[in-house]
Formats: structure tokens, C-alpha cells, sequence
């Protein structure tokens, strides 16, 4: 090596544009302030916690049933979004219809809609006198005050991310592979299901988690359709507000690390499939 | 025959596209229009009554200045992280990307929660804070954290692919013409991402002002002080004043309608296009 | 083998093709010949099945397949951009037409195996069969489509711009493995390509087609030679083209005789060596055309300024209508 070269230069290539100092550096400085030393708290405060003490607040039974509420009614949710958002991605993608701009922007609307608006707005449809729950209470069907009502919040907040996965998969699938399995003598079902839909199903397993992940955390548009009833419709994120409100730091800690670990697996996971798809077909 | 032979028949086709409408009218258009239906359930009149009130006011004043702090933040940090991450190949920039989505795939109770650890009075740094008659936690600094942390992520996450598709050519060429590196920024890239930058303050501003959950746990709920609007529409709805919490509400909903076309427009004008991770 | 009467297609207002008469006998390679938008590569997907015609009728074999859905036909079919199946391996992709068969035309895996490792040594991918067509070059993918199609043992084989997203060297080996993949198969196939070189060597009869309509179809030398419109004159083959009194006069560079007395004066402008011939480029004195000319490199090179004489032989003149008014010169 001929003359000396700075640290930074061997650490990252070269180039000619400047300010790279300085945007990593403020990059890395407030992720760290704003994102990571936050995040590490909890940890941190979980770990002081001690083995025994974690989990007989992190798994009390009234935890537990939180979880299951929580993790029960995203999963259920995740999978309508599954059909209905791979439905909708379809119709987007494929057809044209009259409207089609604003029902795209439709499907935005649960990222947009602030999430205590969609809470209240949907208690309001379905509460036994409310618009749609007038008519499912004669038929003995409770939506609001159940985890039919979470379920059902939680499948407009997830719409969007199911969606927006599947849709560029799926138009940059392109017309030739279809045309080639039909000249092949494939019927049209066969096309979807053994050419079309393998080539999204990592698309919509990713929507699918992202959807997954956002209702386990879900807080603002399940709180008023759910009732909150401890162990029967209480969701952990409600379970941690509760804590908090009581001032059990500890409860509230431990249930935030159950949920962060648990979302991280589901971000891991959807790491996993893309890294393997990109593996497999080269995209 | 019209049809294209490797597409659905007629009736598939409408089957399929009355059902993703129905599905998208009962889930996604009936809250809509169940806000401002409730909103002016008793008339215009009691429904501006509702927005006329000091606490109204205070809700909205404290909502624009939350956003007004928070979305040029994390504006600045966003075009900083995207510069460093698209113009620069260094080891660690996959999970440097990784970190920085992290805020997404936490819940938002947990985003307040981290704060309250922090700076809470039982906190962390709460000892401290009270002893130097320093407030965060339900107090608006706590509420500036929250959302920051909440909205961490939407501007570095628009222009990442942007500027990724842009490549370097522009700001190399600039540079080799002896331009300084602020004017190259100036004059070559940010005119480039203009319009990506836009976007992604948008969808920033969309979630600052309408973030409920991170907020509602840092705030205490303090009526006139500490109250945005999402927050102000719970309380109102608690108390059973429904006309005036869809008042409040379809404020919070025209305001996500404005982003939703100004977004589609965008999308319309420049192609661009929104990541799936809100 | 195949009989088309009359096919016409419109995309909106855009006429795409009119009144398309065509047969192939059985075994023959013919190539579609055109520029892009000459509504080749729509007629091949018309006798796919994959567009329908607005009017007209193909017959395949005697039958006829007008109204006939693409997945009934039993053609083969190979896609400029390869079109396979990137989730599934080499060998799924090859066995894919066999393993869509069902009820009585169900093949059994282990067959359908063993017809795959089969085809996959006819494209000389033997051992590639694990494989994902992501690891595999453009050439080799191609390949994998060609054996794809072949697997359905197709009573025709069809082939879109086969070597359009190949780059030069690979297109060449490509083409002439095609060709004797023909030569052993003898399947009746037809490609298309704007690539008049790929259509001269590879194909027993080329269709020259432009805007929407067949100028020309005959053996490659005879289209050559013989060009019966000035599209195809122009098109196929480099060639001169400068006003003469009974019209316009096509020659191609190398159909020329030097003399003393001859009518054409050329002053030279560029000389360049074209391979075996010396490239010499100017303008006509008097009419001041540009014209191309192929000189013997056994000769000396023609200096620039100089002014050289010669006579079009075998040169064609086509009236203002585009009808051949009159044959050889010489």
C-alpha cells in the first residue's frame, strides 16, 4: 500500500461525492437516539426483571389470553386479507373498470385514516344498534363487544399491506407465462393455480406477515369495537395500557418484550422468504 | 370474440370484480361514510358547535404543532439516511436499512411505553428530569418523541428506492463540473427527488397528526394541554358525545382523504410508488 | 398442414392485419419476415390461438381450429423472452404440458419424467434438469422453452423472435442447431424475425409481410434474387435505389459491372473493406444519389475523389404503383 489511506476509506469504497461523513453520521446518530437506545430500554428493563419475576407477569393467565386474543385475531384477519387482498390486487391489476383510480386509492385508506377514526367508526357500524349490527343482533350474531368485532377492525387495518405486497408481484408476472401454460394445454385454473399463484405466494405470505405483525400491535381502531373485558377481549397492547395505568412497570415491560420478539420473528421470517425466493427465481 | 384467450370469461371477470368490491365497500368505504354520517347525524349546526369548542382548538393547534416539529425531522434524517445508504456502498448498509424500519413492526403502545421507561417519573433518566424541573412524559416533548419515533421511518423509506433507481450519474457529473457538494445537493439531487420527498412527507404527516396509541401514553390525557385530536376524539366518545367525536374524527378523515388523492395524484404524475410497509 | 383464408385483425383502430392467405405443407420451416408492427408476430399468435382473428380461418391438419381455444390446439409455442416458469425447475418446467393432461390423457410422473430427461438431452441440457431457469444462460433457458413446447409433441411448432433476446455470437450456434433440430425432427414450424439474415439461412420459405399484408413469399434465394415489390427489394438485402425514367431502379451494391462507358458516374466519398469486398459510398454526378457499391478488394482500393463508371446488371424497376416494370438489364 502506497501512502496513507483513512480508516473510512478502507471500511467503505471510495467515491467522488462528498458527504458521507456527515449523512451516516447524522443517520446513525439519531437512528441510535431516537430508535435504539428507546428499544433498549425495554430490553434492558426485562432483563433486570429476573427470570421468575418475567414470567409470572409476562405469562400471567390474564397475559396468556391477551396473547391468544391478539395473535388469534391478527392470524384470522391476516388470512381474509390473504383471499380478499390477492382478490383485490387481481382486480387491480387486471381489469379495467370505470372508477378503478379511486378504488385504488381505496385500498390506501387504512394507512391514511387515522386509527382511532377507523375504532370509532366501525364501533358505530357494527354496535347491536348500529348500522350493520341492527341487523346481525335479531340473528344472534355479536360483533362489536367480541373478537369478531377485533377481527373484523383488524382486517381493514391489514387490507393495504396484503395488497400493496401482491400487486407488483403480480404485474410484473406478465401475460407470456400464462400464454405459455395455455399453449401447453393448462386450463385457466391450472394456470392460476400451478403457475401464478407459486410465483406470488412469497409476495403474499410477506403481505400476509406485514398484515400479522401490524395486528398483533394494534391499538386505536380495536379499543372502542372491543369491549376490553380482561381475559375474554382485552388485547395486549390494551393489557400493557392497563399495566401502566396501575403503574405495574414490570407487567407492562414484560408483555412489550413478549410482543417485540414476537414481531421480530415475524420480520425475520419475512426476511427469510424474500432471501429465498431471490434465491430460488432470481428476483 | 374480444376477449383475449388467456383471460377470464365476462361473467368470471365481473363475479370477480362486484366481489372485491363489495368486500372493499363493506370493510373500507362504510367507515368512511359512517364518520361524517355520524359526524352530522343531528345537523350542521351542533356539528360545528362541536368543533367551536377551546378544547377542540387546543386539540388541533396541538396537533399541527406536533406535526410541524416531528415531519421536518424526520424529513432531514430521511434525505440524510437515503444519501448516505444510495451514494455510498458500505458493509452493514442491509441492516442499517433494517434498524431503520424497525418503528414500523412495533406496536404503537410499545412506542409510547419505551418513552415512558425512559423518561417516566419510575424512568430511567425520571429522577433526574424531576430534579431539574424537566417535564416529558405527559407533557408535549413526550408526545414530539413518541410521534418521531412512530413516523421514524416513511421519508428515508420513499426515497431509499428512488434514489436507488436514480443512480449517482447526476451528482458524479455535477461534481466532476466542479460543483461544490451543497450545490450539487441543491441543484442536481434534490430536484431529482422532489417529488418523492413530497410524497413521503405526506404519508409523515398523515400518521403524525392521526398516531393514537404511542401518543396516548405518553400524553396523561390532559384536557387543552395534552390532548391531540385522535386523543380528543376518544375522550369525546367516552363521554358519549358522539356528534362531537365524529366531528373532531371527520377532520382527521378529510385530512386522510387530502393525502389519499395528493398521493394519487403523485402516483399518477410521477409513477412513483408507496412501499407496502406503513 | 396449415391452411389460412382471409385473416384480418384490427387492435382498435389499428388494422393490424388484412386478408391473410398462407399454406404450409407439412415439414417445411417458415420464416415471418418484417419490421416491427408488419403484423407478424400477431398472425403467429392467430395461429396459436392466442389472439383470435376478427375473420378468416385456420386450419391445422384438416381441421379446422378457428373458434378453437389456445389450450386445445396442441401447438407448440416459444416466447421471445423464454416465458418459463422461474418457480419451477428445468425438468417441471419441460414436464409441465404433460402434467396438466388429465383423465385419459394423464401421463404418469415416472413418463413424464423420463420424457423430460429425454427432451433435455435433445437440447443438450442433460443433467441440467434440478436446476432453476435462474441459473441457467439466455441460450440455455431458450433451450428449456424449446423443449417445454416439444414435451406436448405438438403438431406444429411455432417460434416468436427465438433469438431476439440473445446477444450475436450465441444467436449464431443457436440458429444453427435450430436448423438441424429441424432437419432431424422435421416438424412443420414457423418463427418470426426482423432479422432477414436469421430468415435467409434458417427457413425452406420466407413470408415477407409489412403493414398488415404478405408482399412476398417464396424460397430465401428466390426473394432475394427475385424481389417482386419495392418493400421487398428494400428490405431484404442492401440495395440502391436511384429515379430512373421508367421509375425507380433497385440494385443491390454488389449487381453492378464497372466500364468505361458506363451510365452511372460515381464520385467516390468513403471507401471502407466490407469482409471480402471493398465498401465504396458516394454520390451520383449529375443526380447526386447516394449509392453503395462492393468493388473486388482483389482490385486496388478506389481512391477518395476519384469517379468510378459502371452499369447496374440485373437491376429492377418498379413503377410509381410499386409494380415491376421491367427485369433484367443485362
Amino acid at each position: 500500500m502506497s501512502g496513507p489511506i483513512k480508516a473510512s476509506a478502507r471500511w467503505r469504497q471510495p467515491s467522488v461525492l462528498p458527504g458521507f461523513g456527515l449523512s451516516f453520521g447524522f443517520t446513525l446518530a439519531w437512528l441510535t437516539l431516537i430508535v435504539l437506545i428507546p428499544l433498549a430500554t425495554v430490553f434492558l428493563k426485562a432483563a433486570g426483571m429476573g427470570w421468575s419475576e418475567f414470567i409470572a407477569v409476562g405469562f400471567s393467565p390474564r397475559a396468556l389470553a391477551a396473547y391468544r386474543l391478539s395473535f388469534g385475531t391478527a392470524a384470522v384477519a391476516g388470512l381474509v386479507n390473504a383471499v380478499f387482498g390477492l382478490l383485490v390486487a387481481w382486480v387491480l391489476v387486471r381489469y379495467a373498470f370505470p372508477g378503478k383510480q379511486v378504488v385504488s386509492a381505496l385500498v390506501d385508506l387504512p394507512f391514511a385514516l387515522p386509527t382511532a377514526v377507523a375504532g370509532i367508526a366501525l364501533t358505530a357500524l357494527y354496535a347491536p344498534e348500529g348500522w350493520i349490527g341492527q341487523y346481525l343482533e335479531p340473528l344472534g350474531i355479536k360483533v362489536a363487544f367480541t373478537w369478531v368485532g377485533i377481527t373484523i377492525a383488524l382486517v381493514f387495518i391489514g387490507l393495504p399491506f396484503v395488497v400493496r405486497s401482491v400487486e407488483p408481484v403480480l404485474a410484473d408476472l406478465g401475460r407470456e407465462v400464462e400464454e405459455a401454460a395455455a399453449t401447453l394445454g393448462a386450463t385457466r385454473w391450472q394456470t392460476f393455480t400451478r403457475v401464478i399463484f407459486p410465483a406470488i405466494a412469497p409476495a403474499l405470505l410477506t403481505g400476509f406477515a406485514l398484515a400479522f405483525a401490524r395486528g398483533v400491535g394494534e391499538y386505536g381502531s380495536v379499543i372502542f369495537i372491543s369491549g376490553n373485558m380482561p381475559g375474554r377481549t382485552e388485547i395486549a397492547p390494551l393489557l400493557i395500557v392497563t399495566q401502566l395505568e396501575q403503574y405495574a412497570y414490570a407487567g407492562a415491560t414484560a408483555i412489550a418484550t413478549v410482543m417485540m420478539l414476537a414481531s421480530f420473528a415475524v420480520l425475520l421470517l419475512i426476511n427469510l422468504i424474500q432471501a429465498a425466493s431471490r434465491r430460488r427465481m432470481g428476483v | 370474440m374480444s376477449l383475449h384467450p388467456t383471460s377470464e370469461g365476462t361473467v368470471a371477470r365481473v363475479v370477480l370484480i362486484t366481489l372485491s368490491l363489495a368486500f372493499l365497500g363493506f370493510f373500507v368505504l362504510l367507515p368512511l361514510l359512517a364518520v361524517f354520517s355520524e359526524a352530522l347525524a343531528q345537523g350542521a349546526g351542533p356539528f360545528l358547535d362541536a368543533l367551536h369548542t377551546p378544547d377542540a382548538f387546543a386539540a388541533i393547534r396541538l396537533t399541527l404543532i406536533i406535526a410541524a416539529i416531528a415531519v421536518p425531522l424526520n424529513m432531514v434524517f430521511g434525505v440524510a439516511a437515503s444519501w448516505a445508504i444510495t451514494k455510498f456502498q458500505f458493509p452493514g448498509k442491509a441492516l442499517l436499512i433494517t434498524l431503520i424500519d424497525l418503528p414500523f413492526s412495533v406496536s404503537p403502545v410499545v412506542s409510547g411505553l419505551i418513552f415512558v421507561l425512559l423518561f417516566g417519573a419510575n424512568g430511567l433518566f425520571g429522577a433526574w428530569l424531576a430534579e431539574h424541573d424537566l417535564k416529558i412524559i405527559f407533557a408535549v416533548p413526550g408526545i414530539v418523541l413518541a410521534t418521531v419515533f412512530i413516523t421514524f421511518p416513511f421519508v428515508a423509506r420513499e426515497l431509499i428506492p428512488l434514489m436507488l433507481e436514480q443512480g449517482k450519474d447526476d451528482e458524479e457529473a455535477a461534481i466532476s463540473l466542479g460543483a461544490s457538494g451543497w450545490q450539487t445537493f441543491w441543484h442536481v439531487t434534490l430536484p431529482n427527488i422532489r417529488w418523492g420527498l413530497l410524497y413521503g412527507v405526506l404519508l409523515c404527516n398523515a400518521r403524525a397528526m392521526g398516531e393514537f396509541g404511542a401518543v396516548s401514553v405518553v400524553s396523561g390525557h390532559i384536557r387543552g394541554e395534552t390532548n391531540t385530536m385522535p386523543l380528543h376524539v376518544e375522550i369525546l366518545y367516552n363521554e358519549y358525545d358522539f356528534v362531537g367525536a365524529f366531528a373532531v374524527a371527520s377532520l382527521l378523515a378529510l385530512l386522510a382523504l387530502v393525502t389519499l388523492v395528493a398521493k394519487t395524484v403523485l402516483e399518477w404524475r410521477f409513477g412513483l410508488h408507496a412501499g407496502a410497509r406503513h | 398442414m396449415i391452411h389460412l383464408r382471409g385473416i384480418t385483425k384490427r387492435f382498435g383502430q389499428y388494422p393490424a392485419l388484412h386478408g391473410i392467405d398462407l399454406d404450409v405443407a407439412p415439414g417445411e420451416f417458415i420464416a415471418l419476415l418484417g419490421p416491427s408492427g408488419s403484423g407478424k408476430t400477431t398472425l403467429l399468435r392467430i395461429i396459436a390461438g392466442l389472439e383470435f382473428q376478427d375473420a378468416g380461418t385456420v386450419q391445422l391438419g384438416g381441421e379446422d381450429v378457428s373458434t378453437l381455444p389456445v389450450a386445445a390446439r396442441n401447438v407448440g409455442f416459444v416466447f421471445q423472452h423464454y416465458a418459463l416458469f422461474r418457480h419451477m425447475t428445468v425438468a417441471e418446467n419441460v414436464a409441465f404440458g404433460l402434467s396438466v393432461r388429465r383423465g385419459k390423457a394423464r401421463v404418469a410422473k415416472a413418463v413424464r419424467q423420463a420424457r423430460a430427461e429425454e427432451l433435455l438431452g435433445l437440447v443438450q441440457l442433460e443433467g441440467l434438469g434440478s436446476r432453476y431457469p435462474a441459473q441457467l444462460s439466455g441460450g440455455q433457458r431458450q433451450r428449456v422453452a424449446l423443449a417445454r413446447a416439444l414435451a406436448i409433441e405438438p403438431r406444429l411448432l411455432l417460434l416468436d423472435e427465438p433469438f431476439g433476446a440473445l446477444d450475436a455470437k450465441v444467436r449464431k450456434d443457436l440458429r444453427r442447431w435450430l436448423r438441424d433440430l429441424h432437419k432431424q425432427m422435421g416438424l412443420t414450424s414457423i418463427f418470426v424475425t426482423h432479422d432477414q439474415e436469421e430468415a435467409l439461412e434458417l427457413a425452406d420459405r420466407v413470408v415477407v409481410m409489412n403493414q398488415g399484408r404478405i408482399e412476398q413469399i417464396g424460397a430465401p434465394d428466390a426473394v432475394y434474387m427475385n424481389p417482386e415489390t419495392p418493400f421487398v427489394s428494400h428490405f431484404v438485402g442492401e440495395t440502391n435505389r436511384i429515379a430512373g425514367p421508367a421509375g425507380e431502379i433497385h440494385f443491390r451494391p454488389h449487381e453492378i459491372a464497372i466500364a468505361a462507358d458506363g451510365a452511372e458516374a460515381l464520385l467516390v466519398d468513403n471507401v471502407f473493406r466490407k469482409g471480402a469486398v471493398w465498401r465504396v459510398e458516394g454520390l451520383l454526378e449529375g443526380s447526386r444519389q447516394f449509392v453503395e457499391l462492393d468493388l473486388p478488394s482483389t482490385l486496388a482500393a478506389p481512391r477518395l475523389g476519384e469517379t468510378i463508371r459502371f452499369n447496374p446488371h440485373r437491376a429492377r424497376i418498379f413503377n410509381a404503383d410499386g409494380e415491376q416494370s421491367k427485369g433484367d438489364q443485362s
